[in-house]
């Protein structure tokens, strides 16, 4: 009954569509992915998404619910038969969400700002910068895993599938640049956390390889902008 | 009351960001100390510390421990000290779900309209909660920034600018579910949404219009707002706001 009226509209490519199919997988939900045609936005993205107009849109008996991590925290409410996704405990809670803003807010845009750098000099920098948030996020991991595999502690949580969503796109531009923005020596937690993020039963399916990703990143820097 | 039990808040009168804590706190009653940062002098130790990453106003100290980003806050307040609600709670619709639970079980046996009825109450509530963090968001995402495209601008860019934030204003007027934004009662956009006000008098001055022609409801809104003691006393006065951008302008060689 609570599932069988679930639609997600979104792109096998989109990190943020991503989370929202990672959260629907950890609590067993049934869903329709209407996937939405590259350079193009549907009728009923439109009229689900009038103000941002962007995937990923989650349509809950019809009702719409726009922008990742809020469609995140409504999967969390609403399916409460499934493992929690948000900690408990209202600090814990706040320093998850602290750092799935500061990857939103600053991790994403360095991270594809390596991509789009006009010049070597640029890139450079963009790489620089992003290398020292992957420090940063390191001694997060640190702080918010108390010990445990994920960020969640012994299961992924909010900021798991928040920044977990990326580690495919980090991989291509590691890939396509050739330098490493993270690694067993300077940022071994988080290599780890994201080798076991990858191949969890919930992620596994909607993460693409990194091949395929290359290929859709140079065909989208040559043509139009991203959707996201 | 120990030192621990504190709650401090590291602060700047002029930040709409920390008005949503200050608000925040006055609707549910909790007391605190409000630390004023000096942003001309520098800033502080206990700030520096307490949020390395971004260096900013607000932070809260809470049993010592610092939360930052001012939705979060708002939304830690919310949930440490959870009466009155600033979000929807769903505790109504929890209530009437237990009732139909129990009334099938009593009475009816297995009948599908009831289930369809309970499990239907649940997510109406969650949905409401969503869409109040959806309209917060907006409001983080737009509002400020929009401002600053009319009071760091001037001459055409002033006039885009002016044009943009109009806009979003309209946009936000759209979501007014009644006579807040969650319908009957003050909540959580509410809270993340009023503080901008008290800029927009200065916004008015350097773009020539008035926020009252461009979106009566969302100017009759703020009216509603101020009249709460809990916004009353967390936003300064408009023209001190408008003198503090007008030193901004000068400084920046804008006027």
């Amino acid at each position: 009954m609570a599932g069988s009226d679930v639609k997600l509209l979104g792109a096998w490519q989109s990190p943020f569509v991503m989370r929202a199919r990672i959260a629907l997988n950890l609590k067993s939900v049934e869903y329709e992915f209407l996937e939405e045609k590259f350079g193009s936005k549907s009728d009923l993205l439109l009229k689900s998404n009038p103000v941002y107009k962007k995937i990923p849109v989650l349509l809950h008996h019809n009702r719409p619910i726009c922008e990742s991590l809020i469609i995140v925290q409504y999967v969390d409410e609403t399916w409460t038969s499934g493992p929690s996704i948000l900690p408990s405990d209202p600090y814990d809670c706040a320093i998850e969400r602290f750092w799935a803003a500061y990857v939103d807010d600053k991790f994403f845009p360095s991270l594809f700002g390596i991509a789009k750098a006009e010049s070597e000099e640029k890139k450079a920098e963009a790489i620089e910068q992003t290398k020292e948030m992957v420090v940063l996020l390191e001694n997060a991991f640190k702080e918010c895993s108390k010990g445990g595999e994920f960020f969640g502690g012994e299961r992924i949580g909010f900021l798991d599938i928040a920044l977990g969503s990326v580690v495919g796109w980090v991989r291509a531009v590691e890939s396509m640049t050739g330098f490493q923005l993270s690694d067993k020596e300077t940022t071994p937690g988080f290599a780890r956390w994201a080798e076991r993020f990858c191949t969890h039963e919930a992620v596994k399916e909607v993460m693409p390889g990194t091949e395929t990703l290359i290929e859709f990143g140079k065909m989208a820097l040559s043509n139009l902008p991203p959707t996201n | 009351m120990s030192k621990n039990d504190e709650v401090i808040l590291l602060d700047f009168w002029a930040s709409p960001f920390a008005m949503r804590v200050k608000i925040a706190l006055a609707e549910k009653g909790i007391k605190f100390e409000a630390r004023e940062e000096d942003i001309m002098a520098g800033k502080s130790e206990l700030l520096l510390n307490s949020n390395p990453l971004h260096k900013k106003v607000p932070v809260l100290l809470h049993y010592g421990k610092p939360i930052c980003e001012s939705a979060i806050i708002v939304s830690y307040i919310d949930e440490v000290w959870p009466f009155p609600a600033l979000l929807p709670t769903c505790y109504y619709a929890r209530a009437q779900a237990r009732f139909w639970a129990d009334f099938v079980d009593k009475k009816v046996g297995f009948h599908p309209y009831y289930s369809e009825t309970f499990l239907n109450l649940l997510p109406t509530c969650y949905y409401a909660r969503t869409q109040a963090r959806f309209w917060a968001d907006f409001v983080d995402k737009k509002l400020f920034d929009g401002g600053c495209g009319i009071w760091r601008n001037n001459g055409d860019a002033l006039e885009l600018g002016k044009k943009e934030f109009i806009e979003i204003l309209q946009v936000l007027e759209g979501a007014l579910g009644g006579d807040f934004f969650g319908g009957d009662n003050f909540g959580f956009v509410d809270t993340i949404a009023i503080p901008h006000a008290s800029w927009f008098y200065a916004y008015e001055q350097f773009g020539g219009f008035k926020v009252e022609d461009a979106c009566p409801k969302l100017s009759a809104w703020i009216e509603r707002c101020l009249k709460r003691d809990s916004v009353a006393k967390s936003l300064p006065d408009p023209s001190k706001v408008y003198e503090f951008l007008c030193m901004f302008r000068k400084m920046n060689g804008l006027d």
